[in-house]
């Protein structure tokens, strides 16, 4: 995997002269280093991940996002056993990314658009339907939604479903009747602006961003109150101070996140405006720090030639204080984005070990292909360490905190890059890793893709697609387009990987059981050793698999998992729009990276849920 | 782009010299002046109850289909509005492929004018107030070319974009089903 493995602080220049003499090769290591590591391994963040109750209530199943379930009576002696408990046909066809939630024996289920909301009778045999709740949509948002019609997730919380339509509504459903208590309309499909995230509610709020960093929009955080839905405040991701909510309590680690009006001056004259930085993927939150974490998109358009600067606070990490939305730190981990490399994945928090203490921080398998550990009180970067294949960086610099780039990869008009890796949709996607205390490690689906890019001038018309670059992916060195790695974020490298023929684009689940699932785009679901990845069951389910799956305890006391089957996203959009493959550039060039895909899966919506037999 | 047009018309006129007329070429320039507009009612693929003939198609489509310079302007106005944002090269992405043999509102070039210039209701949207009758034509023409239904020596054989597509000229012609029957 790795070049070499230097242990002591080193001169960032000169690992980076090395990585240059490497030119194919992966980034050097060595400017990764700079806290030593520990022999003590990560630990959950207790206040942010409370003891498993047997629910499923939020999509990182915690605060800390971790995707682990406590649950151990599945294990690695007995999962052979494991089979079908009841299936629940969706009646969608579109890419499926939400996991069900379960909360006191009834299931939810939030479908892509139209953005159907199901409860299940869990006490029930055959969990029937108990009653199904359908926002109707506007139809026309699914022409401004970039990457297939999906929506990421529902949340529960205090006797209410939250999710966010397609057309930009965030509701809240009564969980026991399926009544609407209250819709707020957040978005404009007319801007080009849809929701897809699943919201998270902490402190009494609601907290949803907006999609259509591809559609030239300009993104933004809110935060709702959780019993009237009306608006407690709302962040722009780009703009003056005032409207990013940046003051006296912004104190951010780097001295490039530092200065006045960066969300302006970093931008060419209004390009702040259209400029993206949408917050599409996932929240995280401290409840003892008081602070949420989430990351931005991509800068727009992708063209990086028509918008010369950093670019702020495109692709990076904000942490912002619940109650006021006010700015506390912030990091970017792309400076002046070149590949669509958004810096949306999830914040995985965990309680790190540097030396002899232990700091609270934040795990981030990023886009751009470095796992980041950063210290989630202030923002500073302890480690970033390539965890797959990259030649378009050279490394982190831990002193300003900067990628380095890597000047012959950098799309300019009139010419096409080629053998660009990660790809546009970078290391991973936005299917999250889970992380488990039992082991200690980071599960990662993630991809190995590469792309050849060119760059042409965008022409800004609202509510129409904004980017200005030809893509077309393909598999990185190996040939393989998936990668499952277990990531060992202290010794800062895999513990084992799993190589997969088609792009992972589902998210992980981690059980203290002792197992790891996670779906394929063909449609097997699997179950490893969480220790060593030994593949040790699988199920063919009807579609390809992007589906986050869960675990919980039923009402007769039993563990379930539970998934759902629907290929679909950017990765599956050649099946579930059925575009063509003779066009290399279709879906912004994944199509010819999954060609075959039409071939081995078809689209559908499917639950699955497994259970040991008695 | 300007490349690509200058060979057509380099070819155009060595056919001109050959053959000593050229209908791709032909403006129409001394006929009747076709009116300069989108009909708003022409539909999608549909029934018509009773038995009644799908209506002809209309008058212009040869016009701007086999004309060089409609499908050029076509191609760069494609690029220009964003159109490529969503069906990219005719595979498709945010909005359905265009180079297949499946057309969701109908495939004859009028049918297409009328979706771009109308919108359809699960996303394309409408642009009628945003381009001329005569720029719509163009885009329409281009889009069936994408199918391969624009004559070999019409097309450009250069795209206007920076990848690996195939060029224009090796377009394979699908079938366009139904409607297209009324266009022979």
């Amino acid at each position: 995997m790795r070049l070499k493995h230097a242990w002591v602080h080193c001169c960032v220049a000169v690992a980076a002269l090395a990585a240059l003499g490497a030119c194919e090769k992966k980034a050097d290591q060595s400017s990764q280093q700079a806290a030593p590591t520990s022999s003590a391994p990560t630990r959950a963040a207790s206040a942010a991940m409370p003891n498993d109750d047997g629910n499923w209530v939020m999509p990182g199943k915690d605060y800390a996002s971790s995707r682990f379930s406590g649950l151990t009576e599945i294990t690695p002696a007995n999962v052979k056993g494991l089979g079908l408990a009841f299936t629940f046909s969706t009646g969608t066809t579109k890419g499926f990314e939400a996991p069900p939630l379960v909360v006191d024996g009834t299931m939810y289920v939030i479908t892509p658009f139209p953005n159907y909301l199901y409860a299940l009778d869990l006490t029930k045999d055959g969990a029937p339907a108990k009653w199904v709740f359908k926002p109707k949509p506007a139809a026309a948002a699914q022409g401004v939604a970039c990457c297939d019609v999906v929506n990421r997730g529902a949340v529960y919380s205090d006797g209410k479903i939250f999710f966010n339509t397609l057309d930009g509504n965030t509701i809240a459903v009564d969980a026991k009747s399926g009544k609407q208590v209250w819709r707020t309309t957040l978005a404009n499909i007319q801007k080009g602006e849809t929701i897809t995230m699943a919201p998270l509610v902490a402190d009494g709020k609601v907290l949803v961003g907006n999609s259509g960093g591809e559609m030239g929009v300009r993104g933004w955080i809110a935060a709702l109150d959780a019993g009237s839905g009306k608006l407690a405040w709302k962040a722009y991701n780009t703009g003056p101070d005032k409207d990013v909510l940046i003051g006296p309590d912004f104190k951010p680690y780097y001295a490039g996140e530092k200065g006045k009006d960066l969300g302006v001056k970093t931008w060419p004259a209004d390009g702040w405006k259209i400029g993206g930085a949408t917050v599409w993927g996932w929240i995280s939150y401290d409840p003892e720090l008081k602070l949420i974490y989430y990351g931005t998109s991509n800068p727009g358009p992708w063209n990086p030639e028509q918008r010369p600067g950093d670019n702020k606070w495109a692709t990076g990490v904000f942490a912002r204080d619940v109650s006021s939305g006010k700015a506390r730190w912030f990091y970017q981990s792309t400076q002046h984005d070149l590949y669509d490399h958004d810096d949306i994945n999830e914040s995985i928090l965990v309680d790190y070990p540097v030396g002899n203490q232990r700091i609270p921080a934040l795990l981030r398998p990023g886009r751009n292909g470095f796992f980041y550990v950063m210290d989630r009180r202030n923002g500073r970067v302890i480690a970033a360490t390539p965890y797959g294949f990259i030649n378009a960086a050279k490394g982190v610099d831990l002193k300003s905190g900067r990628l380095i780039p890597v000047p012959e990869k950098e799309p300019k008009s009139g010419r096409v890059v080629r053998n660009i890796c990660p790809a546009a949709p970078g290391m991973k996607d936005w299917n999250p890793a889970a992380f488990s205390p039992a082991t200690g490690l980071v599960y990662i689906p993630h991809l190995n893709l590469c792309m050849d890019e060119g760059v042409m001038e965008a022409n800004y018309i609202a509510g129409t697609p904004y980017v200005g670059a030809e893509v077309k992916m393909y598999a990185g060195p190996g040939g393989n387009r998936g990668v499952f790695t277990a990531w060992d974020p202290v010794q800062r490298k895999p513990r084992w990987e799993i190589k997969e023929d088609l792009p992972l684009f589902g998210p992980a689940l981690a059980t203290a059981g002792g197992l790891v699932f996670y779906g394929t785009m063909d449609g097997w679901f699997k179950a490893v050793d969480a220790r060593d990845g030994k593949l040790l069951w699988r199920f063919k389910a009807g579609s390809g698999i992007i589906g986050q799956p869960i675990s919980y305890r039923g009402p007769d006391g039993r563990q379930y998992v539970a998934v759902v089957a629907g290929v679909g996203g950017w990765a599956g959009a050649i099946v579930s729009a059925n575009l063509d493959p003779r066009d290399p550039t279709a879906a912004l060039g994944f199509v010819n990276a999954v060609k075959d895909l039409p071939d081995k899966t078809t689209a559908g919506g499917m639950l699955y849920v497994f259970r040991l037999p008695r | 782009m300007y490349s690509g047009s200058r060979a057509s018309i380099l070819i155009g006129a060595a056919l001109i010299l050959t053959v000593g007329a050229c209908d791709r070429e032909e403006r129409h320039s001394r006929a009747k002046p076709l009116a300069e507009n989108v009909p708003a009612g022409q539909s999608p693929d549909t029934v018509y109850p009773g038995g009644a003939p799908m209506p002809p198609l209309d008058p212009r489509a040869t016009a701007y289909e086999r004309n060089a310079n409609a499908l050029s302007q076509g191609q760069q106005l494609y690029m220009q509005m964003n159109c490529v944002g969503c069906h990219f090269h005719g595979g498709g992405g945010m909005g359905p492929a265009l180079m297949d043999d499946e057309w969701r509102y109908g495939g004859r070039i009028d049918q297409i004018a009328a979706s771009i210039a109308e919108g359809r209701p699960n996303g394309m949207p409408a642009w009628r107030d945003k381009l001329t009758s005569d720029q719509i034509w163009q885009i329409a023409a281009y889009v069936r070319s994408m199918s391969g239904q624009a004559p070999k020596d019409a097309v450009s054989s250069r795209a206007d974009e920076v990848s690996n597509t195939e060029p224009m000229t090796q377009t394979k012609r699908e079938t366009v089903r139904s409607a297209d029957a009324a266009q022979r």
